[in-house]
């Protein structure tokens, strides 16, 4: 017996209702992360369009977003996900891990290790960058606000932890010293949210703030939301690969008898429409030459950390900074 | 001792409300024990001496107990102004009191932080003129807390200073009592069950709140992280025990906190001669 149990039954109950479309025709649940609304909602139309051209059926998709951390535990509760399409691969490992609806292997099964897109962490700062933010080390500068949420909470904000960790260790050359260049930079951090979300509030429309670091996409959708006259993107030299991973969920697709729709599904996330949806929507695709060359443009170069070599994986970076007692906590021992 | 009663028999009556308290509230609460029982008692010790959990507790058990305390005084003015004067618009002001109870918390918390933050309407004001920011502080959430248990005080208050009968108030200055004496002898002692209760409500309230004071409470550890925050925070990282520790914890702590208030209500009537 757990505590979840009328959680579970809730969240079922919730997902029930929600797919309120003719019980006849099947229906994918899309359980995703916060800021992939715009890019999913326009992928689903494509999809049932192409899937309805090639076999003649016709689905329904439901898409569920919210912060990483809640929606990956929602799937762990019971919420039926046919699909996964979430912030981190650790989350997905902890579905497979904690509530077994996939194998461990899940990363290896889609083309380019299940990731169609990825992003980075950008600098979204105001209009005519007033503090000169140039780079990680402009962050740690007196005066200097920065806006980022509390990556125990939220998936975004451990990216940004990360990226400043990595610049650190790479340019002092310690973990030492990565470790106080972070505790200065958090020292410049006054209201920490629980998501990427939130954040973005907080900087856009309360004011609050110099920086906000955020993802890349996020930032675009912010300036096209709040128009290009009152922010900038800066995009330092150097920042994390966001890998974002996708994945059928094989107990519930069993369940829903909608194995081959779910899979079809993702593999058209690979496809040159699929590909080229994600540039539009801000997201770098894996195959850019599927893209508009007009959207390509908009994403700078620049050099990459990622979370396997700088951190060994995901599963030694949560242990090492965000469980209980990791450096994020350490940074705060008054 | 028989009654005659309207509703069905004492039987039913019972155990409808065994069932009841078992479904919502039992049950739950022993799966909650269930699940810390999970932890050895080293790590059910260690997760709440941990510093920064025993900040938090700090932080919110302190936030509501002077919150409640201020909702008491106001929620007494307010109450007193609502029985005792009629006013224009007395029924639309009256209507007013409950909203924060309508309200969803997480908006009130949203439109709190709007107003207070440094730039908002009044947070720009508190800043001019004290220099005092409220959002974003722990301060934030005393606020977020007064708004939240008002409420409760005024409501608890209220029927009681209604029944209050202002011959005694007379009775009291005709035998030359000043005023001030007349309120604190023959009004205090009359009321002070009822603002009891009333701080208990918006203090236990204030313990939980979550909704309303992550919005304005800037949610720095160690300064102003509360409670509920920390559990969700052990949520994301998939430690369901120790959420579940610190929950039961909680719920100790408040349930001794407020027998000792219902202990303290029953030695103010006793005093008091009402029992």
């Amino acid at each position: 017996m757990t505590v979840l149990t009328p959680l579970k039954s809730a969240l079922i109950l919730a997902a029930v209702l929600f797919s309120g479309t003719a019980l006849a025709e099947r229906t994918l649940l899309n359980v995703s992360y916060d800021p992939t609304r715009e890019l999913y909602q326009a992928f689903n139309q494509s999809f049932i369009a192409y899937w309805k051209d090639k076999t003649g059926e016709t689905v329904s998709i439901q898409q569920s977003h919210g912060g990483a951390g809640k929606q990956t535990r929602a799937v762990i509760d019971g919420l039926e996900a046919d699909v996964l399409t979430l912030a981190l691969s650790y989350d997905i490992d902890q579905i497979a891990k904690q509530a077994r609806l996939l194998p461990d292997n899940w990363q290896s099964r889609l083309p380019n290790n299940s990731l169609p897109y990825t992003s980075t962490i950008v600098f979204l700062v105001r209009k005519g960058n007033p503090k000169g933010i140039k780079n990680w080390d402009d962050l740690i500068k007196e005066g200097v606000s920065v806006i980022t949420p509390n990556p125990k909470t939220s998936g975004g904000a451990r990216y940004n932890y990360l990226a400043a960790w990595a610049f650190a260790e790479k340019q002092l050359g310690s973990a030492e010293a990565a470790k106080a260049f972070v505790k200065q930079l958090y020292k410049n951090v006054p209201v920490l949210d629980s998501g990427a979300r939130g954040s973005t509030t907080t900087f856009v429309q309360r004011g609050l703030g110099d920086v906000l670091l955020t993802w890349e996409n996020e930032a675009f959708l912010a300036l096209k939301e709040f128009g290009e006259g009152q922010f900038e993107i800066i995009v330092p030299p150097a920042s994390i690969l966001a890998e974002t991973p996708v994945a059928v969920v094989d107990k519930i697709v069993k369940k829903n008898e909608t194995q081959d729709l779910a899979e079809a599904y993702l593999q058209y996330l690979f496809s040159p429409a699929g590909q080229k949806l994600a540039a539009k929507h801000f997201y770098r695709p894996y195959q850019p030459e599927h893209a508009d060359p007009e959207d390509l443009k908009r994403f700078p170069k620049l050099e990459f950390f990622t979370v396997d070599k700088n951190f060994g994986g995901w599963h030694k970076a949560q242990k090492d900074h965000f469980d209980d007692g990791g450096s994020f906590d350490q940074i705060y021992v008054p | 001792m028989t009654q005659s009663n309207i509703m069905p028999g004492f039987r039913p009556a019972l155990g409808f409300t065994l069932f009841y308290l078992a479904l919502i509230v039992l049950i739950p609460l022993s799966a909650m024990l269930l699940k810390t029982m999970q932890l050895s008692l080293d790590e059910y010790g260690a997760i709440l001496t941990n510093k920064r959990v025993l900040a938090s507790f700090y932080v919110s058990f302190v936030s509501a107990l002077i919150a409640a305390v201020v909702a008491c005084l106001l929620g007494f003015v307010i109450a007193w102004t609502l029985v005792r004067y009629p006013f224009p618009g007395k029924r639309v002001f009256d209507a007013l009191i409950d909203l924060p109870f309508a309200l969803p918390t997480a908006v009130a918390g949203i439109v709190l932080a709007t107003i207070y933050q440094p730039n908002g309407f009044i947070g720009q004001l508190l800043m001019q003129t004290f220099g005092v920011q409220v959002a974003y502080k722990p301060l934030g959430i005393v606020v977020a807390l007064i708004f939240i248990g008002l409420p409760f005080v005024v409501r608890t208050i209220e029927p009681v200073l209604q029944e209050f009968d202002s011959a005694m108030e007379e009775a009291a200055a005709s035998l030359g009592a000043t005023r001030l004496q007349a309120f604190i002898k023959v009004i205090l002692p009359n009321i002070l069950p009822a603002t009891i209760t009333g701080f208990a409500l918006a203090f236990a309230r204030g313990v939980g709140e979550y909704g309303s004071v992550i919005f304005i409470a800037g949610n720095m550890p160690y300064v102003s992280e509360v409670v509920p925050l920390l559990i969700i925070t052990k949520l994301e990282q998939y430690d369901y025990a120790g959420a579940t520790a610190i929950g039961l914890t909680m719920l100790i702590v408040s349930f001794v906190l407020l027998l000792i208030i219902n202990g303290l209500q029953w030695w103010v009537r006793r005093r008091s001669g009402q029992l």
